[in-house]
């Protein structure tokens, strides 16, 4: 784990990468990556995340700047500005059920191919997919979902890196930490080793490439 | 009473003690405020709890602690958090005893739709797919027309939720639940007669001779 500054961790991001970003509805979404990411201006985004929160909000602001090409989420009936995008083919939004969605990363951080779930069978969300029969009940093979970084909120993190998280806010981050090549994590509060017993840890350190310092 | 309350009131009755419950957006979030006093249930938010607790008093709110619609509860004593993971598991793995969602349109078999109209609203399917084909028990609250038009059809125009049939609709007129694959009419609200039910329902009804009122 390397601590970096807020602007050095969005400049290795490019133009055109694909994000996986924590949060449902904003809580427990990595704000200051987000509010750098605007800032720094990168373009032809894709991000895998719950939801794009609402204008104004979490991924809602990358919405907003319109810096997103590709969105892969459960939910965006909340945000009318991704509909907007979406209904004017700005930008393309593939809607996958939330609990295929966090298998999907899931399985890519824990490296398997996929995961087969009843989730989708006989609606338009089994369309071009491969149905398998395990005793008698038919699956749908949903692959493995991968991003390049995964960008993820924690509420504690010690100086090793080691996370925990706190309420909802937990919710689709310590499943990307899992899942990206690169994985840079915001907290809440940094704290001396020892402090998160190891119990409570939840995303250990090893997993974590960068944290950004606060200030 | 209006539509809303009588739908809610009718299924309070449905929740018993000790019961993982998952309540939808809109009719079925009221579903909470009837819940008879001596009937503890946990309440289940997708978002990564268990023990959602009312809406938090003035100047209480913890933003980091809200339902799958991003806004603030509480957690009562005895919840648990977790992450989106492990709250599909419950969800699919067929540990979450009773789901209550919104509907669109049921068919007469029970198929449901309740998440896109195409070309106007597609707001995305979110938890719904998961919840209608992994719950114990579906009940979808839902009034029973919509501008005068039946939402209980021989067939779902719009796209279908799960190939999942879902045990009992709950409307502001009847209580219609789906043995053998067959819409039947259980219940009808109180000053409704089985001729308006029948009236505002495309699917054929199946019925006893003796529907009895919905216990509100």
């Amino acid at each position: 784990m390397r601590t970096v500054k807020v602007e050095d961790a969005v400049a290795m991001i490019p133009d055109g990468a694909t994000l996986m970003i924590g949060g449902f509805m904003g809580v427990g979404s990595p704000e200051r990556l987000i509010d750098e990411l605007v800032r720094q201006g990168k373009r032809n985004l894709t991000v895998i995340a719950n939801d794009t929160a609402i204008p104004g909000r979490g991924i809602g602001k990358l919405v907003d700047a319109g810096l997103v090409s590709h969105t892969v989420a459960s939910h965006i009936g909340l945000n009318p500005e991704t509909q907007r995008q979406m209904l004017t083919g700005k930008m393309a939004v593939d809607l996958v059920p939330q609990g295929t969605l966090i298998e999907r990363i899931r399985a890519a951080g824990c490296g398997l191919g996929g995961v087969l779930t009843a989730t989708g069978i006989g609606t338009v969300v089994e369309e071009g997919k491969q149905k398998i029969e395990i005793d008698g009940k038919s699956y749908l093979l949903e692959t493995a979902l991968r991003a390049d970084f995964a960008l993820v909120n924690a509420f504690l993190a010690d100086y090793l890196g080691n996370l925990s998280y706190v309420l909802t806010a937990r919710n689709f981050n310590p499943v990307m930490a899992m899942a990206a090549a690169t994985t840079t994590v915001t907290v809440d509060h940094i704290v001396p080793v020892g402090l998160i017993a190891p119990d409570h840890v939840v995303t250990p350190a090893p997993l974590v490439d960068y944290l950004v310092a606060n200030g | 009473m209006d539509a809303q309350t009588i739908i809610a009131k009718r299924i309070a009755h449905e929740l018993r003690d000790g019961m993982l419950v998952n309540l939808g957006i809109g009719i079925p979030t009221l579903v909470a405020t009837y819940l008879p006093r001596d009937v503890h249930v946990f309440f289940q938010s997708e978002n990564g709890l268990i023990g959602t607790g009312p809406i938090p008093e003035e100047g209480m709110v913890q933003p980091l602690l809200t339902d799958a619609g991003g806004r603030p509860v509480t957690a009562l004593p005895g919840a648990s958090t977790f992450d989106s993971a492990m709250s599909f598991g419950l969800i699919r793995g067929g540990h979450v005893d009773l789901t209550v969602l919104g509907g669109l349109q049921v068919d007469a078999t029970g198929l449901l739709a309740n998440w896109m109209i195409p070309g106007k609203m597609v707001p995305g399917m979110g938890g719904a797919m998961d919840l209608v084909t992994g719950a114990r028990r579906v009940i979808v609250a839902m009034q029973h027309t919509a501008k005068g038009k039946p939402k209980i059809l021989n067939k779902c125009t719009l796209p279908l939720t799960s190939a999942r049939p879902i045990d009992l609709v709950v409307s502001e007129m009847a209580v219609i639940g789906f043995p053998d694959g067959r819409a039947t009419l259980l219940e009808t609200a109180p000053g409704i007669s089985v001729e308006q039910v029948v009236a505002a329902t495309e699917a054929k009804l199946a019925f006893a001779d003796n529907i009895p009122e919905m216990p509100l």
